[in-house]
């Protein structure tokens, strides 16, 4: 009991002892299970390449720099194409995640008891799926391009951006909605007035996030044959062009960061 | 105007918010409703426009019963019942002017309330009513901009926009200061008079409530304890519906607050007089 009595006066501890003795054990425990685990995780190791990793990765750094500054001619098509999967990605998930949204959200589902797990069910499928993968289950369906990249970015930021808009819809200030309601409007209307208002910051916020997110993934989609940067990476990979790759890293760096400002300076905007 | 038959809450949890509630309001009575806070209030109000669905009795407002209307009637039915709220309920991101039009919401169809090209006439009727209430030049702001008793001028103009024949009001200064909840609860009381409007007016303060009101309503525990004239509203009648308290000492504060207010009206009058 935390609050207890010494020699007749009122004490106050944080804890019961026994939660402290809980406590401890389960830190101990805790330990235990990591040098297990370590054990574990190490006991397939070869050491003798771990020893040599510095000098192989000296080795591999010398033979990528310096990079192949004319090689970005021939990168800047790809680039487009990257920056246009994300996009199209990104509006395709945009347009399939909203619905989703609100049947999955509480306070605006049609039905509790068979929509909304539909919904939750689509987010996290959408969601536990990577990008690479989904590109690699597209590739082989519709074959290889920058189609299946894009379907692939749209699926896997339905989960992404229908789970955070759903979490925002739930979170709506219900007076607003109530007052709207009182007036005789309609269910369309109640949206239109209520909630739509309310949630629109969030929802720019949460678009531009993860059009910044797809950037980065749609410029290796192209690994598995999805077009973009990263169908030219795999060319350069395979014939161990270094410098070409170190040229595509810089290309990817310079892409993420000024989208990533972009997509700072909206979010500032809009709130 | 509206009757209540026994009317009856009783929550999912159990919980009954109102007992056996009956009563009548006639067309232009302002009615102030008080109680201790889970009287009650708040639930009886909103199941007037069937926010919260009653669990027995009957309402009726004119001829019409508006327990066990379907969906399609109840919207028609809320566009007659104006409502006012305690902490606005204004859409925050929305204009003024948004806000007083969304009273129309019953009215337009989707399209035109969603292109925001409301019919002539309604929009006229919404600088008409910023005129009255005092906020002519705000018409434009977002709602987020205003003060507290603007926001609530604001509140007040977009249910009269709804042209009702009743005005639900709850707890319309428990988020004010004095000053400016005895200005908010005097329009109200103006507006009402002006349109011949019915009013329920769910009210924590005892001074103001006698103040603005022509009859008073005290629940405790979700049953009518006293109903009649403010003036009727003494010591005796108090403890009855709040339990034992000393009585005569709120009135004297009240009384300080008001002279107060008086005087902070003389001074800026005289600083004004004297520029």
């Amino acid at each position: 009991m935390p609050v207890g009595k010494i020699a007749g006066q009122p004490v106050w501890q944080h804890r019961t002892p026994r939660a402290r003795l809980a406590l401890w054990a389960g830190w101990l425990g805790l330990v235990a299970l990591f040098v297990y685990c370590w054990q574990v995780m190490t006991e397939t190791t070869i050491w003798a390449f771990v020893h040599d990793a510095p000098a192989q990765a000296v080795d591999i750094g010398s033979r990528m720099l310096p990079p192949r500054w004319g090689y970005i001619e021939k990168l800047l098509l790809p680039l487009w194409d990257t920056l246009n999967m994300a996009t199209l990605g990104t509006l395709l998930g945009v347009i399939l995640a909203v619905p989703v949204a609100f049947l999955a959200a509480r306070n605006t589902t049609p039905s509790v008891m068979l929509l909304r797990p539909i919904a939750l069910f689509i987010i996290v499928s959408s969601r536990s799926i990577n990008s690479l993968i989904w590109a690699l289950l597209l590739v082989a369906i519709i074959g290889p391009g920058l189609l299946a990249g894009i379907v692939a970015i749209g699926l896997r930021s339905i989960g992404f951006i229908g789970k955070l808009l759903y979490e925002a819809i739930e979170e709506i200030d219900v007076s607003q909605v109530e007052a709207v309601t009182a007036t005789g409007a309609s269910r369309g209307q109640i949206m239109d007035y209520a909630i739509v208002p309310q949630i629109l910051p969030a929802f720019c916020g949460i678009t531009v996030f993860r059009w910044d997110i797809n950037i980065r993934e749609s410029a290796i989609l192209g690994l598995v044959g999805a077009g973009g940067l990263g169908l030219q990476l795999q060319a350069s990979l395979n014939v161990l062009a270094w410098p070409q790759v170190t040229m595509i890293f810089l290309v990817i760096l310079g892409t993420v960061v000024v989208s990533e400002w972009v997509s700072a300076k909206v979010r500032q905007a809009i709130t | 105007m509206l009757r209540l038959v026994s009317l009856t809450k009783t929550y999912k949890t159990g919980d009954r918010a109102l007992s056996e509630v009956s009563f009548e309001v006639p067309a232009g009575q302002v009615v102030g409703l008080i109680g201790p806070s889970g009287a009650g209030k708040s639930t009886l109000i909103r199941c007037v426009n069937r926010l919260v669905e009653p669990t027995g009795g009957q309402i009726f407002l004119g001829d019409t019963e508006i327990t066990g209307l379907a969906r399609g009637e109840l919207r028609v039915l809320r566009r007659r019942i104006g409502m006012i709220f305690q902490e606005y309920a204004l859409v925050e991101r929305l204009t003024v002017m948004e806000n007083v039009l969304s009273g129309r919401l019953g009215y337009v169809p989707f399209w035109r309330s969603f292109m925001r090209r409301f019919p002539e006439a309604d929009v006229a009727t919404a600088f008409a009513l910023l005129e009255r209430v005092g906020l002519s030049d705000h018409a434009d702001k977002r709602a987020d901009a205003l003060s507290g008793g603007q926001r609530q001028r604001v509140g007040i103009a977009r249910a009269l926009e709804q042209n009702p024949e009743l005005l639900l009001v709850d707890e319309p200064t428990a988020s004010l200061d004095p000053k400016t909840s005895r200005q908010i609860m005097r329009l109200i009381k103006e507006i009402c008079e002006e349109r011949n409007l019915a009013a329920i007016i769910n009210i924590h303060d005892v001074v103001l409530a006698q103040g603005f009101t022509d009859r008073i309503i005290g629940l405790r525990a979700g049953r009518v304890v006293f109903d009649g004239a403010p003036s009727r509203l003494d010591d005796s009648v108090l403890t009855e519906i709040y339990g034992e308290e000393d009585w005569a000492q709120m009135r004297r504060a009240e009384q300080e607050d008001e002279e107060d207010a008086r005087a902070e009206m003389r001074r800026r009058e005289m600083m004004a007089e004297a520029r």
